[in-house]
């Protein structure tokens, strides 16, 4: 069986790719499969888990729900892009340093969210960071270390 | 400990080596690794709970595009040494082994078990080609519940077994009947305790490749034991055990359910071999649901005798253990929740029989606590109900029943699962309820909680204690080799997902050998790296694998010290170890790296290596624990109810646990909340549901509700450090205790923010729904 194949352009992480994709892969399938950015995980693949969240033009989305033709046009950050010229990125830091983190599988995808809010938000307070935080399953930390990271970066300190 | 083997590195809040690769998305797990050709594997599974398997139909499936092989236990049957996976665990109370099979053939009993196994190009073809394979099944009636499954005439699980009792045994001593005679008040409860899965955010997965070249299959799997699941590969394939590998890379989260070895670890190995390409799978998260083992349900019968002041005289009952379909992992669970009720209380007569029902559902086997907050609440309920009943406040009641520190080592009369006593080697159980009380401002809640209720609000609080049995033998295994680069590679049968394992074992290592551990290379759960080892279960990996380590580092050390001595011409004892270089006292001059000590030890043809010295930088360690190591602790939790809507609010969650000596107190604290958070879902939310054919009616989020961020109050950690004499470090196992407590104080404090409506909660997980019915009812 071919399947129908259409053509995309998508830029990930900065960089321009031209594809052509089947119209039933998703985007998480083509990151991790097509590109080989194995850091946007999968842990459900229905939407509820968090663990695939990208950026897609800066917003996040599940790269689960998401198919790979609906990315034309788009610009999608992943974790493998949060880095800048090798430092990582101050949320990356703060995740270690306040325990955020144990096996790491969901850690990707929380990352994205926390770019996320963040990004539009300098200064969330607890409440608002573990709101964004309700879409992702953690089941090592507790969310706590995370919640400590994203505060030790509330309101620039 | 001297001062030249003081872990200089433990206790200290050292950053996890396992974080920069995390944290760039590089990881390693089995759905990250890709190998040339490799192909893709979908289990073909039963869809009913019960029936005869009286056909496959596969020729459509083979026939469709991408597909490379079918396969069925008929296929499968003329390269396996046996149809069943070598795994059973010795109990003599088991009636029936019921290994589980590579596939099924000719029954299917529980729906999720897997027939037929296709392989194919791309997942997409794989998935397209499975659902093409037709199942002739003649449906069989269902063993459902638990309790009419052990009814005369009721359907068998299995029409093998003659009757669906797995197991029946009596945990029991004292003169208990004697104790009820005479008790002025004895008190009875049922409770229907559900416990959930263990829903690592990562699925299971298996990749094998068979090599031409040297004849090695190699296996990546999500294993928590890699080494069980080479034996049993070995066994299953009969192969030799140097021509099997078996590496569990980055795994995303255990919690218990990835210690089993599961048909599909032996299944994709045979395909990739049979096939001649690597084949992967990647579980997905309905097949998680439906075929991976989790707990389920216990129900208690038991009544408690106690005397006027509320000290506890005697308890007795019945345990009813829903199994499932087969033993992969015997009958571990209802033992640990027999033998953890008596926590850390003097209980002078006990009596608890147990009977373990086979059903039609997928096995149930430990996740996190294992079995044990199970006994747990019972038994803290029991004392709850004591204190409410004699009208003695709660926490009074457990200071009159607490084993005393002066009774310690305190030996219990029961056994642990290999006959040994049960002994409990150190902890001050009051101090560590009292320093809980204290800092949970136990005193002041009642004047807190009137003031809430003038408020409109229903506060309460509830207090937990427990213990865990940790550091489960028989061994664990470390190897440390230094070669001429200098580079420490330090192996170990230990298996890592998540706990920060290489971290804590480089401390240990690093403090013996004086140098940073990030300088260390830790190898973790590869069967190439050790020749034996466990992994991970019991809350045990810290302490057993740690002080392998420990030992395996001082050979090490008193090797590189010996072989300097004569290198250096000078006495041992006038050497040290600095830095990671041996140097003469006072002469920080004449020194000689690692490297330099094992460049000499590698030998140069011809030449005699330094007298009395055997060839290498490296020491090879199995520790045996003796005896298990009694971690403890208390919880102490507030809740706030809605009597309208039957919401609860968790407000405060405080922990004072004792887990020994602390070896980095970031990753104590890290499996603790891990812990709590399980333990709250555990209280609160999380059930996993059949229909009435027995089919898994949860098979997804939210249907099956985790904890999330916004439902959860700050978790207070305090700690109290009573070394354990067992363990050269001092250290006891940390990663059940916070979940073994939780679901009671949890509980507790529901029912006290209810008062002066006297609700009795003896079902978990306590949805709101179920909470309005028991309102409803008072």
């Amino acid at each position: 069986m071919s399947e129908e194949r259409f053509p995309i352009s998508v830029t990930v992480n900065g960089e321009p790719h031209r594809l052509d994709v089947p119209a039933r892969l998703s985007l998480a399938d083509l990151l991790r499969e097509g590109l080989r950015l194995t850091g946007t995980h999968l842990g459900c693949e229905h939407g509820a888990c968090g663990a695939c969240t990208v950026l897609v033009d800066g917003a996040s989305a599940r790269a689960c729900l998401m198919l790979a033709v609906q990315a034309d046009g788009r610009s999608i950050t992943t974790v493998e892009g949060l880095e800048r010229a090798g430092r990582l990125h101050p949320l990356q830091q703060a995740l270690s340093e306040r325990h955020g983190l144990q096996c790491g599988f969901c850690t990707p995808g929380v990352l994205m969210t926390l770019v996320e809010l963040l990004d539009a938000s300098p200064s969330p307070d607890e409440a608002e960071i573990r709101m964004a935080l309700a879409g992702h399953h953690c089941r090592c930390t507790g969310y706590q270390g995370m919640v400590d990271a994203a505060l030790s970066l509330s309101g620039g300190g | 400990m001297t001062a030249a083997e003081a872990p200089a590195w433990l206790g200290r809040r050292v950053p996890r080596i396992e974080d920069a690769a995390l944290l760039r998305g590089r990881g390693q797990f089995v759905g990250d690794i890709v190998r040339p050709g490799m192909l893709h594997a979908r289990f073909v599974r039963s869809p009913v709970a019960h029936g005869r398997l009286l056909g496959l139909e596969v020729e459509a499936a083979r026939r469709a595009p991408g597909v490379r092989g079918v396969f069925t236990a008929e296929d499968f049957r003329p390269h396996l040494t046996s149809p069943e996976l070598a795994v059973a665990m010795p109990a003599g109370a088991i009636r029936y082994v019921v290994n589980p099979r590579v596939l099924a053939a000719d029954e299917v009993c529980y729906a999720g078990e897997a027939v037929a196994l296709v392989v194919a190009d791309t997942p997409h073809a794989a998935e397209d080609a499975a659902a093409l394979v037709r199942l002739d099944i003649e449906l069989l009636p269902p063993a459902l519940d638990p309790g009419s499954a052990l009814e005369p005439g009721a359907p068998r699980a299995r029409l093998g077994c003659a009757d669906n009792l797995l197991a029946r045994f009596t945990v029991a001593y004292g003169e208990v009947a004697p104790a009820f005679e005479v008790a002025p008040h004895v008190f009875r409860d049922r409770f229907h305790l559900h416990k959930g899965g263990g829903h690592s955010v990562e699925t299971r997965g298996v990749l094998a490749e068979h090599d031409r070249v040297d004849d090695m299959l190699t296996v990546w799997s999500s294993a928590q034991m890699p080494h069980r699941n080479k034996g049993v590969i070995c066994a299953a394939l009969g192969r030799a055990e140097d021509r099997v590998r078996v590496v569990a890379p980055d795994v995303g989260g255990g919690f218990g359910p990835k210690f089993v070895c599961y048909p599909e670890d032996v299944a994709v190995p045979l395909a990739a071999l049979l096939l001649g390409r690597p084949v992967r799978w990647i579980e997905d998260r309905r097949e998680n649901f439906a075929a991976t083992t989790a707990e389920r349900d216990q129900l208690w019968d038991v009544e408690v005798a106690a005397d006027a002041q509320g000290r506890l005289l005697g308890l007795r009952g019945r345990l009813l253990h829903d199994h499932g379909a087969d033993t992969p992992y015997g009958i571990a669970l209802p033992q640990n929740s027999a033998t953890n009720l008596l926590g850390p209380y003097v209980l002078p007569a006990y009596r608890l029989e147990i009977s373990v029902a086979l059903t039609n559902k997928v096995a149930a086997t430990p996740t996190r606590g294992a079995g044990r907050p199970q006994g747990t609440f019972v038994m803290e309920r029991m004392l709850d109900r004591i204190a409410d009943e004699l009208g003695i406040e709660r926490a009074e009641v457990r200071r009159r029943n607490l084993i005393p520190p002066l009774a310690m080592p305190y030996r219990t009369p029961l056994t642990t699962r290999d006959g040994a006593a049960m002994i409990y080697d150190s902890g001050d159980y009051p101090a560590c309820m009292a320093d809980a009380l204290r800092l949970a401002g136990y005193e002041d809640f009642r004047a807190r909680q009137k003031a809430a209720r003038e408020a409109g609000r229903h506060i309460g609080i509830g207090l937990s204690n427990y213990v865990e049995g940790t550091s489960r033998g028989p061994f664990e295994t470390a190897a440390i080799s230094i070669g001429p680069s200098g580079q420490v590679v330090l192996s170990t049968g230990a298996s890592a997902q998540g706990q920060g394992t290489a971290t804590v074992l480089a401390q240990v290592c690093a403090g013996v050998l004086d140098m940073d551990p990030a300088r260390i290379t830790v190898r973790t759960g590869d069967t190439a790296a050790i020749a034996q080892g466990l992994g991970a279960f019991a809350s045990r990996q810290g302490p057993v694998a740690g002080a392998a380590v420990l030992q395996a580092a001082r050979l090490v050390r008193e090797k590189a010290l010996l072989a300097a001595s004569h290198l250096l011409e000078a006495a041992p004892e006038d050497l040290e170890l600095v830095n990671g270089a041996v140097r003469i006292r006072g002469i920080p001059a004449d020194r000689l790296s690692l490297g330099q000590v094992a460049q000499v030890l590698q030998g140069m043809p011809g030449f005699p290596l330094p007298p009395g010295l055997s060839p290498g930088l490296s020491s090879s360690v199995a520790w045996q624990p003796e005896a298990l190591s009694y971690a403890n602790g208390t919880h102490v939790a507030e809740a706030m109810v809605d009597p309208e809507t039957g919401r609860i609010t968790l407000l405060r969650y405080l922990v004072v646990h004792d887990s020994g000596r602390l070896l980095n107190p970031s990753l104590a604290e890290g499996q603790i909340l891990g812990g709590v958070v399980h333990g709250i879902g555990h209280a609160l939310l999380e059930e996993t549901l059949f229909d009435a054919q027995g089919v898994p009616a949860t098979l997804g989020y939210p249907a099956y509700r985790l904890p999330s961020a916004p439902i959860l109050p700050w978790i207070e950690i305090h700690h109290r450090e009573t070394p354990t004499p067992l363990n050269p470090l001092g250290a006891k196992g940390v990663g059940e205790g916070g979940t073994i407590p939780a679901a009671a104080a949890i509980v507790a404090a529901v029912e006290d923010a209810l008062r002066p409506a006297r609700i009795r909660i003896t079902q978990l997980p306590i949805t709101p729904r179920r909470l309005r019915t028991l309102l409803a009812a008072a």
